[in-house]
């Protein structure tokens, strides 16, 4: 007796299936990849037991304010957000003891900072402020270092701080170094 | 005669939809591959400011997640419309976020525990008010690592 063929199975239905597990995974799952500033936040003291720091030199403080009304206060002067950057790289870049070898444009103010190594950006912000601006100003402020370093990158080895290898990354990154002191939080109105 | 009769209905034959399935499929498994699972129902709005100076977040499983904004419209009769925050799938005040984190911390493996990071998501109409109190809560409980989400994008268009 001859062997029958089985009869194929009908795959008509696959399609709908397979659309049907397409479609619960586009419903439940999200594309967006997470991304963000990073930032460090300094360990708890408790308010009464604040200890002593070292004294920096007025001049080596960049201080930045932000109101309620998310006005700027940079150096005891209203500025726009869209200065901060140039304001920042000047402060940096200002090489006022001449040590910087590296610093290039420096303006050598008395009344701005020694050199990178000494530089401080401290901010405070308001209750009131909003975050967006926070993050705006956040935002500048590490912009103003990213782009110092990326042009001392371009200047060493000619390439971008990316291509860079880890070791050369760090050199940069100790050439200027990022220090951005946050204030306690106080009302500033 | 009949030998030579013209084939009946000269129609287009019917494509065939074999591959269908198998095209389907690879658009399954793109997206099976590409996206995460949402893992949390939100339920405050999320606006997020844009910023430029951006790193990706790496190692999903070392990052714990806050919501911070205004409860979304479902939600005003319950909470209020001022700004909240949101832990796992529920409202949350400020007091119970450090036993959170402490929490979320413990789930991680030992040798990892270091690494953890918070990622702030907060709503850019947020006052810094609720995000300072958040941040003295997390240097409370030890967790300094954070990340203030944000979307890629010019910082001064409003």
């Amino acid at each position: 007796m001859a062997k029958r063929a089985l009869p194929e199975i009908n795959a008509g239905s696959m399609a709908d299936i397979a659309f049907l597990l397409l479609i619960f995974f586009l419903v439940t799952t999200t594309m967006d990849v997470d991304s963000g500033i990073n930032r460090k936040l300094p360990p708890w003291t408790p308010p009464d037991e604040i200890p002593e720091t070292p004294p920096v030199k007025k001049k080596n403080i960049f201080t930045v304010l932000v109101n309620s009304s998310n006005q700027l206060l940079v150096e005891d002067e209203y500025m726009e957000i869209r200065d901060l950057r140039d304001a920042t790289k000047q402060f940096l870049n200002n090489n006022g003891d001449g040590t910087c070898t590296y610093c290039q444009g420096g303006a050598k103010s008395i009344v701005s900072s020694d050199n990178p190594q000494k530089a401080i950006v401290s901010l405070q912000n308001d209750r009131g402020t909003s975050y967006k601006t926070y993050i705006a100003v956040q935002n500048e402020l590490a912009a103003a270092y990213n782009e110092l370093r990326e042009e001392l990158a371009q200047r060493r080895y000619g390439k971008t701080f990316d291509d860079l290898s880890v070791e050369e990354q760090n050199e940069i990154k100790d050439a200027y170094p990022q220090v951005i002191s946050e204030a306690e939080p106080v009302s500033l109105g | 005669m009949s030998k030579f009769r013209k084939k009946q209905g000269g129609g287009t034959p019917a494509i065939s939809t074999a591959s269908l399935p198998d095209i389907v499929f690879m658009l399954l498994f793109f997206f099976m591959v590409t996206t995460v699972m949402r893992e949390i129902t939100l339920k405050v709005e999320n606006v997020k400011p844009f910023a430029t100076e951006i790193k990706k977040l790496e190692r999903k499983s070392l990052v714990t997640y806050i919501y911070v904004g205004k409860p979304k419209a479902a939600y005003l009769s319950q909470v209020g419309s001022e700004p909240r925050i949101q832990l796992n799938d529920a409202f949350a005040r400020v007091k119970e976020l450090q036993q959170f984190v402490i929490t979320e911390r413990e789930a991680i493996n030992e040798a990892e525990r270091p690494l953890m990071t918070v990622s702030i998501k907060a709503d850019g109409q947020v006052k810094m008010g609720l995000v300072t109190d958040i941040k003295q809560e997390l240097r409370k409980a030890n967790s300094l690592k954070i990340n203030y989400s944000t979307r890629k994008g010019d910082v001064y268009e409003d």
